[in-house]
């Protein structure tokens, strides 16, 4: 039997487990602050094992439910719980958070107490998105969440922070806020509830349904974020430093989405097949266009965030086909970007700490000095290319077959990612680690040490296990997906 | 004992992969030794195990299918990885194990002082396993599993070198004109996906008859059959594995890897997978006349104007893979004449004897410190018996010289289109016919120009020629075996009886093969047959032909060149599909990328929308600043304004 509050530890362990290390003080006491970081994110990977191991494949309901009363004033509670959707996403947050704690453990210098503390409270803070079942304490943990990630790039990002933090901020605020009056709408319509499983069963009129999607829509498509509004992402990747990135790609990228099947499909059905051809368009453009892009693109972390765009497309356009291969393949793909991306962000990020340069025009040849690493980004190349036995591969697959059956043309354009994907993966990697070796600084570089390599072959056990065997992964997911596609099934009108 | 074949199965590719893994993960630790011993096991294994197996399925009919593990299931549909064991895929891994031992043996001697000698063992391990996953494979999906690993192992052994400019380039390309393929195939699955349910070859083949009504619409207006859909779509994955025009352009570019997996890779087995393809999807080829019409000219223009290319190469080991294309163009006629049996009989003579060919120019590379010029070689005879003498062999099949290994082969190809009824099938004809005088023209250019003439090499090259060492030359004798005898042995059974039983379906109006049969009693009087007629005589004079210009009159070949000029720079440059491709698709994209991000997303998006609307918000506020000056008569006047207006609303009210 497993703790009552089991998803309560996964939480608030990291939350108050950053604030203790805070409490490590000044740069004097870095070496226990990290020490004492891996060991909290560990704990919290540990705790969410349980999660996994008690979680009944068979039903669609919500698992390890904790309620209590919270404001009671306005009725708002304490109401958290996972299904087979937030489940695998809460596995994400806590494995990514201990690769980046390891991640960041050398190459962070300055402040290093306050740097694992952002990250730990971040981790909780994320954790609580996917595990909230009240609308207001979702709202809280979305907005929240941003505050850590504001400080790490504002603190220990580049030289143009300032230009990438404001921006960020402000996309998203601007969509959040929409969202707060859709949930308001919600609360005084549902008669003054916040409960999300109570926006499930309101009836709504369409133009109640469309003006309602398309807040949560501005919310969720900065997120995801979606063509025409994803042009804060790339500046955030290049001035975050790489532990943000990882979890700036990893996780976060992966709210938005999961805002659309938390709430505008279940709650939103009419307008979700209504507009549908939006998302669907939207998605196609981001695969399409963003993959072009990212072709042009001289800035590895540049390029690379281009191509996260372009592989949530494949998402949301699994999410907007309504059937079970693409809801699915969806959800795969965001496991797998999760892995595929945080690990070309951390590969960026190993040769940056080396180079201090993020330009592909600066490296050439890495592959004769560094055998190792290479191998190491080849199969994350190949992952990010979509190659079975990969993770990659899964999603971008279960995608495909889903749209070839509402229509082939959707298939088509999103397959044409086959093509531009390897495009500017392989041309990335053709560039950087191949060749002749360009410059005495390229010349100098060591291979990957202890704790890069142990970083690297975790994410590289997930890549192949995923793209192996990803059964499992699947398996979870089957029951709550059921229930979606029929929630979005039944019309509210 | 009883051994549980289904364990056998799984020993076979698993073989490989342990052999990869440990000469791939340990080669550091253990050396060359370590690391050759280690693949050559694994391979050795695979090879004994597969000739087990062949006996087995062919001899006792124990055919086997059946799922290893389920990869993941959506939608209520299974998808899995298995193997289906029938004479069609036994008679694949015993090619493909035969021929990798021998490439595996043969990478000993030349590979030797290459400092990625560990890693060269673990890639070609590891494509040997990914070659028998991708031919043993149950399903559409494995078979993309093998397919794309394959693919994967291709580019990273193109790219070994990596050092090299060019051979990372023609890496890169080889896998992009592939993934166009890809996109293909992909489709093609999703299509059989959507409308059979299943991804299982049984499965799919079982419904396939009742599917064959089906229409869907693929434009408005543009209808066509489900299977001819999905026949199409597959092929696109075929014609670019299987370097078909106008997806060839990556084959010879792939010359840049070492010249072991040009021959094992890129002649003998991973280029033939789309044949292969085709073959095992053949009960549902055989229900378009479409698709297989596409199939067979396709085929056949592949089989005539690669051909042409082979007469103008330099480099010897262009020549071959020129030839390559053009005889993966014959076998792609021969599947869209439905003669299955005849495309995979040329696939396995071929893969003797066009790895062979490759081996052979190996020897001769290295014997030349790694010069691939024909114009500076010559003479080779008097220095190296035993890759003289297995070269011919090679030659002499290739080009269809009775009793060797190709004139049974590439004589059936041309015999079952004679008789074959899929439009464009006369086309077909003259081009296999054409291209037999062509072949023998390339091929005994190559062979004289090597081994006959005067030395062109420098002294200190000529000095130190010698043959190849053992290692070397006994892979060339074993592969010389079955490229003199293959076809006489194989003729019979795998054309005209029942060798294939199921695992190829052909519909009693395609059957060219059964046609044939009825004929030709056996090798002997195929063999009569064949020196009576057509492509007997071309061959003979394109012997002749190459004979008097190469060895007759060796300056004759250069007044033609300046004669025919245009007709020259046409074929050196491969009829200008690389600089087609890289004008419109490379920079293409390049630009209409450069286009979308500096137009796009920096102008449009953040210079109007994003900054545009923090400037209408500066903007408003710095309007709005104005107005709270902070003197007193501002604000007073301003009340009195807005009194004003207030009462003359209230007054015209």
């Amino acid at each position: 039997m497993y703790s009552a509050h089991a998803l309560s530890l996964a939480i608030w362990l990291p939350i108050v487990g950053g604030v203790a290390v805070l409490f490590t003080g000044g740069d004097g006491n870095a070496r226990w602050a990290r020490r004492l970081s891996l060991l909290i994110a560990l704990a919290v990977f540990a705790a969410t094992i349980p999660l996994y191991a008690g979680f009944d494949h068979h039903t669609a309901a919500m698992q390890f439910v904790e309620n209590h009363r919270w404001i009671p004033a306005f009725n708002i509670n304490y109401h958290i719980g996972i299904d087979g959707i937030s489940l695998p996403l809460i596995l994400l947050t806590s494995f990514t958070t201990v690769i980046v704690v390891i991640a960041g453990w050398e190459v962070i210098k300055t402040r290093v107490s306050q740097y694992m503390a952002a990250f730990l409270v971040m981790e909780g803070l994320m954790i609580g998105v996917f595990a909230s079942m009240d609308a207001i304490l979702f709202y809280v943990f979305w907005e929240a969440m941003l505050i850590p990630m504001f400080v790490i790039i504002g603190i220990w990002g580049g030289p143009n922070r300032v230009y990438a933090t404001v921006k960020f901020f402000l996309y998203t605020l601007l969509g959040s806020v929409l969202m707060l009056v859709a949930l308001l709408y919600l609360y005084f319509k549902g008669g003054n509830s916040f409960d999300i499983q109570s926006f499930y069963a309101l009836k709504l009129s369409m133009t109640e349904q469309v003006l309602i999607f398309l807040a949560f829509l501005m919310a969720f498509a900065v997120k995801v974020p979606m063509w025409p509004v994803h042009t804060w992402l790339p500046d955030a990747h290049v001035e975050a430093p790489t532990g943000g990135s990882v979890v700036l790609a990893a996780i976060m990228l992966k709210m938005g989405a999961y805002g659309f099947l938390r709430f505008s499909l279940p709650i939103l059905p009419d307008a979700s097949h209504e507009l549908a051809w939006l998302m669907i368009t939207l998605s196609l453009v981001a695969i399409i266009y963003i993959s072009l892009v990212a072709l042009v693109q001289e800035d590895m972390k540049k390029l690379i965030a281009y191509s996260s765009i372009a592989h949530m497309g494949f998402v949301t356009l699994g999410f907007f086909i309504f059937n079970a291969q693409g809801i699915e393949g969806g959800l795969v793909e965001m496991i797998s970007h999760g892995f595929v991306s945080g690990a070309l962000f951390l590969c960026v990020g190993v040769l940056y700490d080396r180079m201090h340069s993020r330009q592909i025009r600066d490296y050439g040849g890495v592959a004769s000095h560094m055998p190792m690493f290479a191998s190491f980004m080849m199969l994350f190349v190949m992952a990010n290319v979509g190659l079975p036995g990969t993770s990659g591969f899964v999603g971008e697959f279960l995608v495909i077959l889903g749209s070839f059956q509402a229509n082939g043309w959707y298939a088509f354009l999103a397959a044409t990612m086959l093509i531009t994907g390897a495009a500017y993966t392989l041309w990335l990697y053709k560039r950087v680690i191949f060749g002749n070796v360009v410059s005495d600084r390229v010349a100098a570089l060591h291979d990957v040490g202890v704790r890069e390599f142990s970083f690297l072959a975790l994410l590289a056990v997930a890549v192949l296990t995923m793209g192996l065997w990803p059964y499992p992964f699947l398996d979870v997911m089957h029951s709550s997906v059921n229930h979606l596609l029929a929630q979005v099934s039944v019309s509210k009108l | 004992m009883t051994v549980n074949m289904q364990d056998v199965y799984l020993a076979i590719p698993l073989a490989c992969l342990a052999g990869a893994a440990v000469a791939g993960l340990f080669g550091w630790a253990i050396g060359h030794t370590g690391a050759h011993t280690a693949a050559i096991l694994g391979v050795a294994v695979a090879f004994v195990l597969s000739l087990t197996v062949f006996r087995d399925v062919v001899f006792y009919g124990h055919v086997f299918n059946g799922t290893v593990y389920t990869w993941g299931v959506s939608g209520g549909i299974p998808m899995e990885v298995g193997f289906l064991i029938d004479p069609l895929s036994a008679l694949m891994m015993v090619v493909v194990t035969f021929v990798s031992l021998m490439v595996h043996i043969y990478t000993i001697g030349y590979m030797r002082d290459d400092p990625g000698y560990q890693r060269f063992f673990s890639f070609i391990a590891l494509f040997t396993f990914a070659m028998l996953m991708l031919v043993m494979a149950n399903n559409f999906l494995q078979l993309f599993f093998g397919w794309e690993a394959v693919g994967l192992v291709s580019y990273l052994l193109i790219g070994f070198w990596f050092t090299r400019e060019s051979a990372v380039s023609a890496s890169l390309k080889a896998f992009m004109v592939n993934r166009v393929g890809d996109l293909g195939f992909v489709l093609g699955i999703a299509a059989i996906y959507q409308h059979f349910g299943t991804l299982d070859y049984g499965a799919v083949f079982a419904i396939a008859p009742q599917m064959a009504g089906t229409i869907v619409q693929v434009l408005p207006g543009v209808s066509c059959s489900v299977i001819t859909l999905i026949c199409l779509l597959l092929f696109v994955g075929a014609m670019a594995k299987s370097a078909q025009v106008p997806l060839h352009v990556w084959l010879p570019d792939s010359m840049e890897g070492p010249t072991p997996i040009s021959a094992l890779i890129h002649a003998a087995t991973m280029v033939t997978a789309g044949i292969f393809l085709v073959a095992r999807a053949s009960p549902l080829f055989e229900l378009s006349d479409t698709a297989l019409s596409v199939v067979l000219v396709v085929g056949a223009i592949t089989a005539l104007f690669m051909a042409f290319l082979g007469v103008v190469q330099n480099d010897i080991k262009r020549v071959i893979a020129y030839s390559t294309l053009s005889q993966l163009g014959y076998m792609t006629v021969a599947l869209g004449a439905s003669a299955y049996a005849a495309a995979i009989f040329h696939l396995m003579t071929h893969a003797f004897f066009k790895a062979l060919l490759f081996l052979a120019a190996g020897s001769v590379i290295m014997a030349m410190h790694h010069e691939q010029d024909l114009r500076k070689m010559g003479g080779l005879r008097k220095y190296m018996p035993w890759t003289l003498i297995t070269a011919w062999v090679g030659a002499l099949a290739l080009t269809g010289f009775p009793p060797f290994a190709g004139f049974f082969s590439k004589d059936a190809i041309i015999e079952a289109v004679q008789r074959s009824h899929i439009p464009g099938a006369g086309f077909a004809y003259f081009a296999v016919m054409t291209s037999v005088f062509v072949t023998a023209l390339y091929t005994f250019r190559m062979l004289f120009l090597a081994f006959y003439g005067k030395p062109r090499m420098d002294e200190h090259t000529r000095k130190h020629l010698k043959e190849s060492p053992a290692v070397v030359v006994i892979p060339l004798v074993l592969l010389a075996v079955p490229s003199a005898i293959a076809g006489w042995l194989g003729l019979t059974p795998l054309l005209f009886g029942k060798f294939f039983g199921n695992s190829i379906e052909v519909l009693p109006q395609h059957d060219v093969l059964k046609r044939m049969g009825l004929r030709f009693a056996g090798s002997a009087p195929f063999i009569a047959h064949g020196l009576q007629s057509a492509p007997f005589l071309l061959t003979v004079l394109g012997f002749a032909t190459a004979w008097f210009f190469y060895i007759r009159y060796p300056q004759v070949p250069g007044l033609i060149r300046e004669k025919a000029g245009l007709l020259y720079t046409i074929l050196v440059r491969n009829y200008g599909f690389d600089e087609f491709n890289n004008a419109v698709f490379v920079s293409g994209a390049r630009a209409v990328g450069r286009v979308l991000w500096k137009i796009g997303d920096v102008k449009l998006i953040d210079g109007m929308m994003v900054n545009g609307t923090a400037r209408v918000i500066a903007w408003g506020s710095a309007v709005a600043r104005r107005m709270q000056s902070g003197y007193i008569y501002h604000y007073a006047f301003a009340m009195i304004i807005g009194l004003f207006l207030l009462m003359t609303f209230f007054l015209h009210r």
